[in-house]
């Protein structure tokens, strides 16, 4: 059994994964059952002034039928006075003492509003307090969320004005509604963050109806741009992530956010620098149940690999994750058919023929049976084929002996810059 | 007919509405979205008319409907039928790639939805092509027949399609059991073609209402699509006795006149083992006989019909009783059937053409109590008609350039169960439908050279 305890700046939990702030983590109610259920921690829903929210909130993506690939929400923080929020805190920490409970908090950027907020709730016990920068929607066009999010300045700002006053951790909450992320991470850390988590919503637009040609959602026949999460969303976090852990300047441990719906998905984002992480998405589809899976695939992964704390894995991948100046130009992989497991679909065929390398050959074999074949030659190691091909184990991409020294782009534009420079100089 | 025989014979009719419940909209999304949709689908390949499978099942999964339906239609004419009709296990389904990792996509369910949805829909799919003046008859209005109506009637023929039934359709209308084709189906199909300005002339028996002589006169080319006739007599003893039947006309019966009480509680037997033993077999059953046996005089390796098939009959109770051949029917003073006596056989060591025979065992002869008797060894051939057109033909099995379907006169193509035999084609629905389609191509390449070079 290994330990799945969690440390992130301070804050301690039984295990990495919490929930994050949304819709699951509105209510005491609600974030005791999630401990109930083995959640490690809650981040409580976003408290401040209390707000109005609008009726016909959510919308999924489906993708060939698969429900829930994307998840958008117009929701905003919490509509329930904060006394209510407070004292249900109050209760669920002392029904759960080693469970972390994080208060995130948005209120408007002013200084005194943010020392309030911050005294109220480190009062009732939280654990942390995590500033939600990033909402998209609603709050971002009363200037908060978002929009203070999507500046440096004001992310550095009101940091410094929450840790004038903080007694616990303070993790800043980081929109990917920006060129560069790490621009904001930074300014988060210069203004004293303890950690940074990512990402919050993207913005998005569910789909528009067909028929009516309404928005989806709508609200009485009009909409407004929500927030996207959900499986769809991970890639995008996942690099984010990656970029921060990866940065030098970034000092400070990271709660990874976006899409992770299982086990792996969590080990792979505490391998690509994530300290714990929060889900969101996951749990509104299937409930507070999935994280017993979750705990207990993490578990016998690390069981299985022989690693004794869940601690030691997080940023292993991170050296890994480069520029692509960086990349070994002479490296090569190539398709390789395996004939005795393959269906003849064909997919692989059409694939590279029509938009990739046109290296796959339909033939059919002495016996009279169709197979398809790859001309390493030809194939760039594009793995198209394998992505679109629907058997496991039927395309492999195979490692192909460097011929040449490793050269990366950055390499060897530096030789090619000395050589023109000796030229230069001859020719002088 | 007294209040409770009403009363079963509503229930009895109850037997006979499709057994197969649709696809849900839910199960056909999922299925069609668990389809990989293979480039040079072999599905397409395994599917005698060629339907362009996984395109058809990506318009399902996209909500494209009439897209799915045209798609299937424009292979085959008779797609409706054909969806519940196939042996999709030999075929599409067969040749499914995910045979060889999960399971097969449900092909043929799919394609019943995509086609229920163009029944209920009313959807136009087609229109009729400019008139080009030319005039086509074709004789029978099965699905050779009506494919061949379709495709000429869309490139411009006036077609005629002349049918000796009440009405067209053919096998899907009378022959095929309606608890897995319902009448309506096939009659939809027919109202597609007739939608393309097709006359169809029902009643109209060739040979007796009209003359070959006086079609091959008014016209500029003529469609043999006449199938096979009743089924031939079993040579025995007693089948004039009241209870013998002629299976083609006892599943008609199913499907065109009120669902009989005769068979509550009766013996039946069938004689023969191929797909018209089992559509006999099992509309005894739910004609509320008490038991139904199968009788063959091989073994159920050398049994012509679909395993499915068999299957089906199995789970309706049906017994099989193989090396078993009918010596003679018994009937009493009345002239009604109460035996059948039979011989057991054994089979010959494969003789020089691979087929073992069976041989009578001497001395095995039994009784066997029944009150019907159901022939279903195969059909006998419209001869005297093929040969009132003056064609040749090989036992009833009209002999055509299988590129064409010409028949030795140039004027008169063939296709359907009339060319099937002699080692010449398949006897399916499907098959039939794409012999229509090559005949009509064949006719148009004979009767407008000029179009099909601009084509």
């Amino acid at each position: 059994m290994a330990d799945l305890r969690t440390n992130i700046a301070g804050i301690e939990s039984p295990n990495p994964f919490w929930l994050a702030s949304a819709p699951p983590t509105n209510s005491g109610y609600q974030v005791q059952r999630a401990f109930e259920a083995g959640w490690g921690g809650a981040v409580w829903k976003t408290l401040g002034d209390p707000i109005l929210n609008v009726s016909s909130r959510f919308a999924a993506v489906s993708f060939n039928g698969q429900k829930v690939a994307g998840f958008n929400n117009i929701e905003l923080i919490t509509d329930r006075p904060l006394e209510v929020n407070l004292k249900e805190i109050y209760e669920t920490k002392k029904r759960f003492p080693n469970h972390a409970i994080i208060a995130s908090l948005m209120v408007e950027p002013r200084q005194e509003a943010w020392h309030e907020i911050v005294k109220r709730v480190e009062e009732v016990g939280v654990d942390g307090l995590e500033l939600n920068f990033g909402c998209p929607h609603g709050m971002a066009e009363r200037g908060m969320g978002a929009a203070s999010g999507q500046v440096p300045a004001l992310v550095e700002q009101q940091t410094y004005w929450v840790k004038e006053v903080a007694k616990t951790p303070v993790i800043v909450k980081l929109t990917p509604n920006i060129t560069d992320i790490t621009a904001t991470a930074e300014a988060a850390v210069n203004g004293g963050a303890d950690a940074i988590s990512m990402i919050n919503t993207i913005n998005s637009l569910a789909g528009v109806d067909l028929n009516s040609w309404n928005t989806i959602p709508h609200v009485g026949g009009k909409g407004a741009h929500g927030g996207y999460c959900g499986p769809a969303v991970k890639p995008i976090a996942l690099n984010m992530v990656g970029e921060c852990a990866r940065n030098s300047r970034i000092n400070v441990p990271i709660s990874g956010i976006g899409g992770i719906s299982n086990w792996q998905d969590a080990a792979e984002f505490m391998l690509m620098g994530s300290t714990s992480v929060q889900v969101c998405t996951a749990a509104m589809h299937h409930g507070f149940r999935i994280v017993e899976d979750m705990i207990d695939g993490l578990n016998n992964y690390l069981d299985e690999k022989g690693i004794s704390s869940v601690k030691e894995i997080i940023g292993k991948s991170v050296p890994k994750y480069s520029d692509w100046g960086d990349l070994d130009l002479n490296y090569k992989v190539v398709a390789n058919i395996n004939n005795e497991v393959c269906i003849n679909c064909n997919k692989c065929h059409i694939a590279c023929e029509d938009t990739s390398h046109q290296c796959i050959d339909m033939l059919t074999d002495s016996n009279g049976n169709k197979m398809l074949k790859v001309r390493e030659e030809d194939c760039v190691g594009c793995n198209l084929c394998s992505i679109v091909c629907p058997v496991d184990g039927a395309i492999d991409m195979i490692e192909l002996p460097n011929e040449l020294v490793p050269m990366t782009w950055n390499e060897r534009q530096h030789a090619v810059g000395a050589v023109a420079c000796e030229i230069d100089i001859a020719s002088k | 007919m007294s209040n409770s025989s009403s009363v079963l014979v509503e229930v009895l009719s109850r037997n006979f509405e499709e057994a197969e419940p649709p696809l849900s909209k839910q199960e056909a999304l999922d299925e069609a979205n668990r389809c990989l949709f293979c480039y040079d689908a072999p599905c397409i390949q395994a599917c005698p008319t060629g339907i362009d499978i996984p395109n058809f099942i990506k318009k399902i999964a996209s909500g494209n409907l009439l897209g799915s339906s045209k798609t299937i239609m424009t292979a085959n004419p008779v797609g409706a039928s054909c969806a519940r009709v196939c042996p999709t296990e030999e075929l599409c389904e067969g040749a499914c790639v995910l045979n060889h990792s999960t399971k097969p996509i449900m092909i043929g369910n799919l394609q019943r939805y995509a086609t229920d949805w163009a029944i209920n829909n009313e959807a136009t799919l087609f229109e009729a092509g400019k008139t080009n003046g030319k005039r086509v008859a074709i004789i029978g209005g099965g699905p050779g027949g009506l494919s061949a109506a379709r495709e000429l009637a869309r490139m411009g023929y006036k077609v005629t399609i002349f049918e000796a039934e009440k009405e067209a359709g053919g096998l899907n209308t009378y022959g095929i059991v309606s608890f897995r084709l319902p009448q309506k189906i096939s009659y939809w199909e027919v109202n597609q073609v007739k939608s393309l300005n097709v006359e169809i002339k029902t009643n109209t028996k060739v040979g007796t209402d009209i003359l070959p002589s006086e079609i091959l006169e008014n016209y500029d080319s003529v469609l043999l699509a006449i199938g096979m006739s009743s089924v031939p007599n079993l040579g025995i003893e007693g089948e004039e006795l009241n209870g013998v039947h002629d299976a083609i006309q006892f599943v008609k019966n199913t499907k065109t006149e009120s669902i009989s009480d005769q068979f509550i509680g009766k013996k039946a037997v069938v004689i023969g083992a191929g797909n018209t033993a089992i559509d006999a077999a099992t509309c005894s059953v739910r004609l509320g006989a008490e038991n139904v046996k199968i009788l063959y005089r091989r073994t159920k390796d050398e049994m012509t019909a679909y395993d499915f098939e068999y299957e089906f009959a199995k789970q309706d109770g049906v017994e099989f009783r193989w090396l078993t051949a009918p010596k003679k029917i018994i009937g009493d003073q009345e002239g009604n059937v109460i035996g059948i006596e039979c011989i057991k056989m054994i089979l010959s060591e494969a003789g020089e053409d691979g087929r073992k025979r069976p041989l009578a065992l001497e001395g095995s002869e039994f009784v066997l109590e029944v009150d019907a008797v159901i022939k279903a060894i195969g059909q006998s051939r419209y001869i005297d008609l093929i040969e009132q057109f003056n064609i040749s033909h090989e036992d009833g099995v009209v002999t055509i350039d299988p590129l064409t379907h010409q028949t030795s006169n140039e004027k008169v193509f063939a296709c359907g169960d009339v060319i099937f035999g002699k080692g010449q084609g398949e006897a399916m629905v499907v098959s039939a439908a794409q012999q229509g389609k090559e005949s009509a191509y064949a006719i148009h390449r004979k009767l407008s050279p000029k179009a099909i070079e601009t084509a």
